[in-house]
Parts: structure tokens; C-alpha cells; sequence
């Protein structure tokens, strides 16, 4: 690792990260509600642009489908990839049915199913990132919410084959981690992606669920950070004004951006691409090593690309 | 649910007023005093001998990483290993207080360094490597330092052979390190795979409470997981499910005895027998000297034997009774089906 020798480097994006001007209070409270705009567009919406043609799966094979969660085999550039994302829903019926974009274990076994198929056929896995957490409730628990992330998690590091994760809109807590386990890691300009959403950060942190503000400030989840911290490897734009606006032109770009990260992934041998799978997460997170300097691992020199 | 009963666990809110009150963060009132469950007395020196569980009722007090160390290990103690790491502030976070601050009032109320201690030891004479988590430290929450630290004893394990025991107690990912906290899920989980690669088993003891991103990282993937009485195992906590979904939650809800029901745990194991339990299931994986479990003696003689063996069960089974071979087909429920195959 020439993390070290490359202290000085780091140092200096550090210092010239915390110089920059912070975003305002508002600004992020904004950035939050376009993440999770109702017209925004969602992981369906973004596989049907993209995919000439496409199949959902259902269903885990141990217990339940879960709809919100959907995942299937598209054929995009003309070759078959896999696709996996959080599914919302646009009307009160709809968001019922897909329960908020929240997962429960069912969904991540069936993602789990379908990365293992994906595997074995050797096609990419493709997944869309868009939830508010994975669901809290009760029978979620009883049948093992924690394991099945945990195992997604596991599953997609385990994965031969290409992967690429992009954040298309909320990416909250180990819900959203458990599809973001990816070689690359894209993330659409006005999405958020967070260790918790700001409502749940206010009601632990400031035990006051109206601090939802103050909470999206301190967290300061966007991709222009999240690429900072190293959290993600690119940030996809959106179409003027936010990708609610059009949809088809924020699939276009989202399109470009896939097609030549899927191309780069493809021209590497496996091995390496698990080698820097592992690198990638390994020196996530900055610490303090009196012995042996910074540790700081994470920090870039060059602005997000686009 | 009783008053009593809901005095038992310590909640992370429970803790921040105890710090108000005391101007001590993380600091749990267990050296000496009251059992909440069964209100007996003891002395701090009572509560040590008996690994802070209470004699009257069994009540598990927490117990601080450092001192389940000893618990765990011999007399002989343990070395601990990267114990200068610091965590660093990523964010510049403040919630009701800066970030900077709440570490360096932890560091000094447990004389820790974080969240997690790390070292080689043996349990009854089972050599191991063993990552403990210390509530007490922000609640055992995992940033960048515990996610880093995991990874190394992971890595340490696997280099050395040596089966790695992780004991957990944490709230979940430290939101003060925002997003990068998140990634110490991955970190940690991708981590643990040096281990399958090197062929040693991991045992994971939950304590209370195991939940959020821990449980649904590292601690739900263990070979072999043991959970302490009344330990919340859970993704999401009982308040977080009544606020969201509006439902009525059993006393018992995320409880260890309830997740053994539910088949996430294999046993749930009183503290005073936890390090015999986990030195024998350590003795009993520990692989013969000089080779793979796959490959020693006994397992090779077995696998030699095989060929022959599967020739006479086949030839042995036609003259077993009707009744039992229906009993022997997969998917089969013993004895469930009456009609089928009159004996």
C-alpha cells in the first residue's frame, strides 16, 4: 500500500475538502427531498429504459416474494445482465404494495437467488440502489433481517462476475449496503446515500424527530461527498433541474456511464477485479494511527467527473 | 410488561441520561450495587467473581471488553493487539455535541481506546484470536477504528491458523462517521472471508445488545453463534418497529430465547459456562497436527471406506421393511403418512 507514502497527498485533499465552502442548511435539506422526489424516477422505470428486454423473477424459494425489491435478467447492449434494485412506489396503493422501497429478508434472498444464477451464467450484476432502510418489523426480524443482509452483503463481494452499483435515489442504512457491494459504485447527482435517513439520525441522535434538517447537515450525504470520502466511484448527472424532469434523458445518461463501466469491468481478468473488490472496501475509513502516522485511506485530488 | 422487566436492558438513550446525570458517557453502573431484575445487593468484588452475572436470578450485567478478556482467557492473560488506533473525524460532526469531544470523553471514562479490543489468547487451552466489542465505549458502535481492527484480527487469525471468536455488543454503525461508517459493514464482512479461505472457524458470542449494522454485518455470520440470557438481537430496535409499524411487540421481542426459537442462534449460554462451551466446540473443530481436517486420518479411512459402504447399504436395503425405506426417501415425514405402505 503507498497509502503512506501518499500521506502528504491526502493530507493536502483533506485540508482541501474541509476548505471548501459548506453546503447551506437548506441546500441539503433540498438535495434530500429531490433524492426521494415522487416524480423521480425508479428502479423500474431506469430498467425498462435501459433493457430492450427484461424478465423479473419472484419469489425467494424459502418463504415469500418480495415486492420491493425487484430483480431479473435484462437484455442490455445486447448482452444479458442482471438487475437488481429497491423498488418505490408512486400512488398510496402502490407504495403499499411495494412497502416503501423497504425490504424485508425475502427480497434479499431473492437478490441473493438471482446473483447466484448470474454467477454461474456469467453475466454482470447490475444493481439500483433507492430505499429508505431495509424494513423495520417484527416478522422481518423472526425470519432473519440481519443474516439475509449480512449475506447479500457476502454474497455480492463472493461474486465472479462484473458488478456495478449505482444510487439512483435514497441509499439509507444497511438496506442500501446490502446491494452496494460492487466493483464500482456510481451514484446519480441529486441522490443521498447514508448511514441512516435523517429522520431516524434526528430521533436517535437529537432525540427530537424534527431535527431532520440539522441531521441531513451533519451527515452531509451527497455524491460530491460520498465521492470525496471515496464512497462511490463516480457521479452520474442528471438532466437539468433533477432527474424527475426527464426521465429518458436521465436514463440516457445513466446509460453512458454503465455501458463504459461495464466495458472497463469486462476487460479485467476476474481474479483482479475480487482483488480490488476487497481493496476498494478494505481502506474505506479514516482513522488515527499515532505509530504509525495518518491513516487517512480515503480522499481524492480530482472533482467527480461530469 | 413489567417495569422490572423493562429495567433490564440498557438502551443507548438510558446511557446518554446516566452520562448527563454523571457528567461519565458510556460509563454502565456495574461495579457494585443493585440487580434490576430481582433487587439483590452485592459488593463490586461479588459482582467480578461471579463474571457480572447476579447468583440470585442470573441476571447478565455488561461486562466491559477488557474484562471478558480475562473471563475468556487463562490466567495468563491475553496480549492485545493494535490497541493505538484512534478513530478520527471525517464529518466534523456535531449532533447535541461535537464528535471530537464524545470520543475523548469515552477514552476517558473507560480508559479505552475503542470500541473494540483485539487480541490472542487461549480459551481452556484453545489458542484464538478474539475481537471484543465494549459497550460502554459510544455504545460499542462501529466506525472506521472497529471496522479497521476487525479486519486485522481477521487477517491475524487467518495467518496464523488460529479460529477467530468475536464477541459483539454494539448499538450498530457509529452515525458519527456518517456514510464511511456505513462501509465498515462491507469492510468487515469481506474481512471475514480470510478466515473461510484459511479454513478456521469463527465463533460469535452476541451480547447484549447485538443490533443494526452489526448484526446484519459480522455477527450474523458466524459458524458457530452462542447468544448471553435476555441479549436484543436485532436489525431494527423494539422502538424503532413500534414507531414505524405501529405494532405491539412482545416482551420478549429480539430477546435471545426468542431468536433461538426463531433459528437465528445456535444456543443461548449463561456467561459462567460460556468460555467451557466455547473451548470444547474449539477442541472439537481443532484440526489433527499436521493437516487439514479433510485430509487426517481417521476422515481418510472414512472416505476410503466409502465405495464400499454405499455397496452394502444398497444391497442391504430391499430386505428392509417397506415402512422404514419409505421413511429413508428424502422428503419423506417420518410417520406422517397412514395409508401409505401397510406393514
Amino acid at each position: 500500500m503507498s497509502d503512506r507514502k501518499q500521506g502528504g497527498r491526502f493530507r493536502k485533499v483533506t485540508d482541501k475538502v474541509r476548505r471548501a465552502p459548506e453546503p447551506q442548511e437548506d441546500d441539503l435539506w433540498e438535495r434530500v427531498q429531490l433524492a426521494r422526489h415522487a416524480q423521480r424516477p425508479y428502479t423500474l422505470d431506469y430498467i425498462n429504459r435501459l433493457c430492450t428486454d427484461f424478465e423479473e423473477l419472484h419469489g425467494d424459494r424459502y418463504f415469500a416474494d418480495d415486492a420491493a425489491l425487484v430483480a431479473g435478467f435484462g437484455r442490455y447492449h445486447d448482452t444479458p445482465v442482471a438487475f437488481i434494485g429497491q423498488q418505490k412506489g408512486r400512488d398510496t396503493n402502490e407504495r403499499t404494495y411495494r412497502n416503501f422501497g423497504m425490504a424485508g429478508p425475502e427480497g434479499y434472498r431473492k437478490a441473493m437467488r438471482v446473483m447466484e444464477i448470474a454467477n454461474r451464467l456469467g453475466m454482470p450484476v447490475v444493481t439500483l440502489i433507492d430505499t429508505p432502510g431495509a424494513f423495520p418489523g417484527a416478522s422481518a426480524e423472526e425470519r432473519g433481517q440481519g443474516g439475509a443482509i449480512s449475506r447479500s452483503i457476502q454474497m455480492m463481494w463472493r461474486l465472479d462476475v462484473p458488478t456495478v452499483a449505482v444510487v439512483i435515489g435514497e441509499g439509507s442504512s444497511g438496506g442500501a449496503l446490502g446491494l452496494g457491494v460492487a466493483d464500482r459504485v456510481l451514484m446519480l447527482e441529486n441522490s443521498t446515500y447514508s448511514v441512516i435517513s435523517p429522520e431516524g439520525a434526528s430521533a436517535i441522535l437529537w432525540r427530537d424527530a424534527s431535527k431532520a434538517k440539522l441531521a441531513a447537515q451533519a451527515f452531509k450525504p451527497t455524491a460530491a461527498n460520498c465521492y470525496r470520502w471515496g464512497v462511490v466511484d463516480a457521479v452520474v448527472p442528471e438532466p437539468e433541474g433533477g432527474a424527475h424532469t426527464d426521465h429518458e434523458q436521465a436514463a440516457e445518461i445513466l446509460d453512458q456511464y454503465l455501458s463504459r463501466t461495464l466495458a472497463d469491468l469486462g476487460a479485467m481478468p476476474a481474479a483482479e477485479r475480487r482483488r480490488a473488490r476487497r481493496e476498494r472496501f478494505r481502506k474505506l475509513g479514516p482513522l488515527r494511527d499515532p505509530e504509525g502516522g495518518m491513516g487517512m485511506a480515503t480522499g481524492r485530488e480530482t472533482p467527480p467527473p461530469g | 410488561m413489567s417495569r422490572v422487566g423493562r429495567n433490564i436492558h440498557v438502551s443507548v438513550d438510558r446511557l446518554r441520561q446516566l452520562a448527563q446525570r454523571e457528567g461519565r458517557p458510556g460509563r454502565i453502573k456495574a461495579d457494585a450495587g443493585t440487580c434490576p431484575k430481582c433487587d439483590s445487593h452485592y459488593s463490586a468484588d461479588e459482582m467480578r467473581r461471579n463474571l457480572r452475572v447476579c447468583p440470585a436470578c442470573g441476571h447478565h450485567f455488561p461486562v466491559t471488553a477488557r474484562e471478558r478478556m480475562e473471563q475468556l482467557g487463562e490466567p495468563g492473560g491475553y496480549v492485545e493487539l493494535w490497541p493505538e488506533l484512534r478513530a478520527s473525524d471525517p464529518l466534523q460532526f456535531t449532533d447535541l455535541k461535537p464528535y471530537t469531544e464524545r470520543i475523548a470523553e469515552a477514552e476517558k471514562s473507560t480508559g479505552m481506546g475503542e470500541a473494540i479490543v483485539c487480541a490472542e489468547l487461549e480459551v481452556r487451552h484453545q489458542p484464538a484470536v478474539a475481537a471484543v466489542m465494549d459497550f460502554t465505549f459510544m455504545g460499542g458502535s462501529m466506525g472506521a477504528v472497529v471496522g479497521e481492527k476487525f479486519a486485522r484480527a481477521c487477517d491475524h487469525a487467518a495467518q496464523k491458523g488460529l479460529p477467530l471468536i468475536i464477541v459483539s455488543a454494539s448499538g450498530g454503525a457509529r452515525m458519527q462517521e456518517g456514510t464511511l461508517a456505513l462501509m465498515q459493514m462491507a469492510k468487515t464482512v469481506i474481512a471475514l472471508d480470510a478466515l473461510a479461505e484459511a479454513r478456521v472457524p469463527v465463533v460469535v458470542v452476541l451480547a447484549h445488545p447485538t443490533t443494526g449494522g452489526v448484526w446484519a454485518s459480522f455477527a450474523s455470520l458466524g459458524d458457530v453463534t452462542y447468544a448471553e440470557p435476555g441479549a436484543l438481537i436485532a436489525f431494527s430496535g423494539p422502538r424503532v418497529i413500534e414507531e414505524t409499524t405501529r405494532e405491539v411487540l412482545p416482551a420478549d421481542f429480539g430477546r435471545a430465547e426468542a431468536q433461538l426459537k426463531n433459528g437465528q442462534v445456535d444456543a443461548v449460554v449463561d456467561r459462567r459456562e460460556l468460555a467451557e462451551r466455547i473451548g470444547r466446540v474449539l477442541h472439537i473443530l481443532a484440526r489433527p497436527a499436521g493437516g487439514d481436517a479433510s485430509t487426517a486420518a481417521p476422515a481418510l479411512q472414512w472416505a476410503q471406506g466409502g465405495a464400499q459402504r454405499v455397496g452394502e447399504a444398497v444391497q442391504a436395503l430391499p430386505s428392509l421393511p417397506r415402512k422404514m425405506m419409505d421413511r429413508m426417501r428424502p422428503g419423506s415425514t417420518d410417520g406422517e403418512d397412514p395409508g401409505e405402505a401397510p406393514s
